[in-house]
């Protein structure tokens, strides 16, 4: 293990509500009871204004940082930036890793037991969006006892989250780290989804979502991985790491086995997803994502966030193209026309929208820089 | 060359746009480097700063002095400001470099309601004498670069300033010129003053 790893963790489960008081959604259906799988780093100051929120994107969970187990190989999705030392550094900050509602990590999601039925949720379960899962988190944060929330802070689906909660909770939000995101998903990224959804219901083993665990639609839930992670990679890494290069050998086959690098390299990452997560999981939390749109919730963009209070650092990177630099200007420009606190930095980077998990050197120090001044009153 | 002497003469305008920064302006310092200035305004001014620079990275440095920054690029434009957002916008040493400066300075006096300018006179004698004697491009410790890659890609004297100013309705409210070693305050004779100056500073609005 890693000297500055956290460690051993161990997730936890806050429930809350009931099917007599259930968690009302914003699409007017309802929800209860509701269990959050969560992880903390680090301990809460005396009046734990400390707190730090990290959001996690479409495939991740509350698993961020440290390992389950210790002789795992697996660390949490943002190991690199939490931990003593790290950017989101646990000598200081109290960190909280929530898995979404509508997930398959422990959070309530359609593969949890329906307590009309007390057979799994499938398609029974309503289609939540990221205000519905920001409110999810918001119990847990009355759970644990926390008035204000240090930092907010996420990339892609989990800066959705973050831009969330900064207009849904504007006061109980300090600040906000918004990574690779946008104020709306594109028409580009929707298309993705779609094509990633219609291979999974498209399989016949996903049987309207009402699948049995062990014999589940795997082949369209692995192609709509496959698709996903070409929108996560850029051309030029793509080129670099793979090129036309073939698997094994150099002779054509003239057949239409897994001819080159990058066809096996996506069947891999494909199948392999498939041991971690679920298809119905993946059309709902797609879906949240295809409706989160501020301006729909909240107006234009200038006037959504004039209610909002905490200061912001939006960041992105050169090569992403499914989270373009120009999306995250956007809200920074609607930010600097109402005279919010915003700062904005683009990384240079060739790895497109992974690089948001992927370049923790840069990213590292403009955390820590921007967790740092979060309180100095400089601008 | 000099780099020595280069750093003093960037340390003296920074001296000098330090005195000319009102306390507890708001102040948005284009092509920031790594916040130091505005730092400074910051810890002895009081002012409220906001940083601007082509390198994300340098500006980290803002970020933990709890200003506001943004990555980009001036010769895009500076449409994500609102207009009079700022009371001193400061363009330093900067202004040489930008491809469109028309449109930089009146970016500069939209955003804000006054504009601090400081730029390398490229009239200076000494620069004057490496052309007319040398028969070269010329060069001087403020200006140490060859031809063909000096970041210097617009070369104005101070009497070009002055008629520019002048053609775009800008009304120059503070001048100061580096001559040797020393700030002075206004120019007594325009020519000389655009033979001596090393440095001309101005506070302009419109």
């Amino acid at each position: 293990m890693e000297k500055n790893s956290i460690g051993l963790v161990t997730p936890s489960i806050y429930r809350f509500g009931s099917r007599e008081k259930p968690m009302k959604l914003d699409s007017g259906y309802t929800l209860g009871p509701v269990e959050i799988a969560y992880e903390t780093y680090g301990t809460p100051n005396e009046d734990r204004s400390n707190a730090v929120l990290v959001c996690h994107a479409l495939s991740g969970d509350h698993h961020a940082a440290g390992v389950h187990d210790l002789h795992d190989r697996y660390t949490g999705w943002w190991d690199g930036m939490i931990g003593p030392g790290k950017a989101f550094d646990t000598n200081t900050y109290w960190v909280i890793s929530s898995n979404v509602i509508g997930g398959c990590k422990g959070s309530t999601g359609p593969g949890s037991t329906n307590p009309e039925t007390d057979e799994p949720y499938n398609l029974d379960f309503p289609v939540v969006t990221i205000g519905d899962m920001v409110t999810a988190q918001k119990h847990l944060m009355d759970h644990l006892q926390i008035e204000t929330l240090y930092c907010v802070a996420g990339g892609s689906m989990g800066g959705f989250q973050v831009l969330e909660w900064s207009l849904r909770y504007p006061d109980k939000v300090r600040s906000a780290i918004c990574i690779a995101s946008a104020a709306r998903l594109s028409t580009q990224a929707i298309a993705f989804n779609a094509v990633g959804r219609s291979a999974i219901t498209q399989d016949v083993k996903w049987q309207e979502g009402a699948y049995t665990t062990d014999s589940g639609p795997e082949k369209g839930l692995a192609i709509a991985r496959m698709v996903g992670h070409i929108t996560y990679l850029s051309e030029l890494l793509l080129d670099k790491k793979f090129g036309r290069r073939l698997q094994s050998g150099n002779r054509l086959g003239y057949n239409f086995t897994k001819e080159f690098a990058i066809e096996s390299y996506l069947d891999h990452k494909g199948s392999t997803f498939t041991k971690r997560f679920d298809a119905n999981s993946y059309l709902y939390i797609t879906k949240a994502m295809d409706y989160f749109d501020i301006s729909r919730s909240y107006g234009p963009l200038k006037s959504a966030f004039a209610a909002a209070t905490a200061r912001f650092l939006f960041v992105s990177y050169s090569s992403d193209w499914l989270f373009p630099t120009s999306q995250s200007k956007e809200i920074v420009r609607a930010l600097l026309s109402c005279g919010k606190s915003v700062s904005f930095i683009d990384i240079d980077s060739p790895y497109g929208h992974d690089a948001f998990l992927l370049e923790e050197e840069k990213l590292t120090r403009i955390v820590e820089g921007f967790l740092s001044g979060v309180d100095k009153e400089a601008r | 060359m000099n780099t020595q002497y280069v750093d003093r003469l960037s340390r003296t305008d920074r001296d000098m746009i330090f005195t000319l920064v009102p306390e507890g302006a708001k102040v948005l310092d284009l092509g920031c480097g790594d916040c130091s200035l505005l730092n400074e305004l910051v810890a002895k001014k009081g002012i409220q700063g906001t940083g601007l620079d082509i390198d994300g990275m340098q500006l980290v440095n803002g970020l933990a002095h709890g200003l506001n920054v943004h990555q980009g690029d001036l010769d895009e434009g500076l449409s994500d400001f609102p207009d009079a957002a700022y009371d001193y916008v400061i363009l330093n040493q900067t202004l040489q470099v930008v491809k469109n400066p028309p449109m930089v300075i009146d970016e500069m006096l939209r955003i804000g309601r006054h504009g601090i300018v400081g730029f390398p006179n490229f009239s200076q004698w000494r620069l004057r004498k490496g052309l007319f004697f040398g028969g070269r491009a010329p060069k001087s410790p403020a200006l140490p670069f060859e031809w063909y890659n000096t970041p210097n890609i617009r070369v104005l004297s101070i009497l070009d300033f002055f008629d520019f100013c002048q053609n775009r309705g800008i009304t120059i409210e503070k001048q100061r010129y580096l001559i040797g070693g020393r700030w002075i305050r206004s120019p007594i004779w325009r020519w000389t003053t655009n033979l001596m100056a090393h440095i001309g500073l101005f506070v302009i609005t419109r």
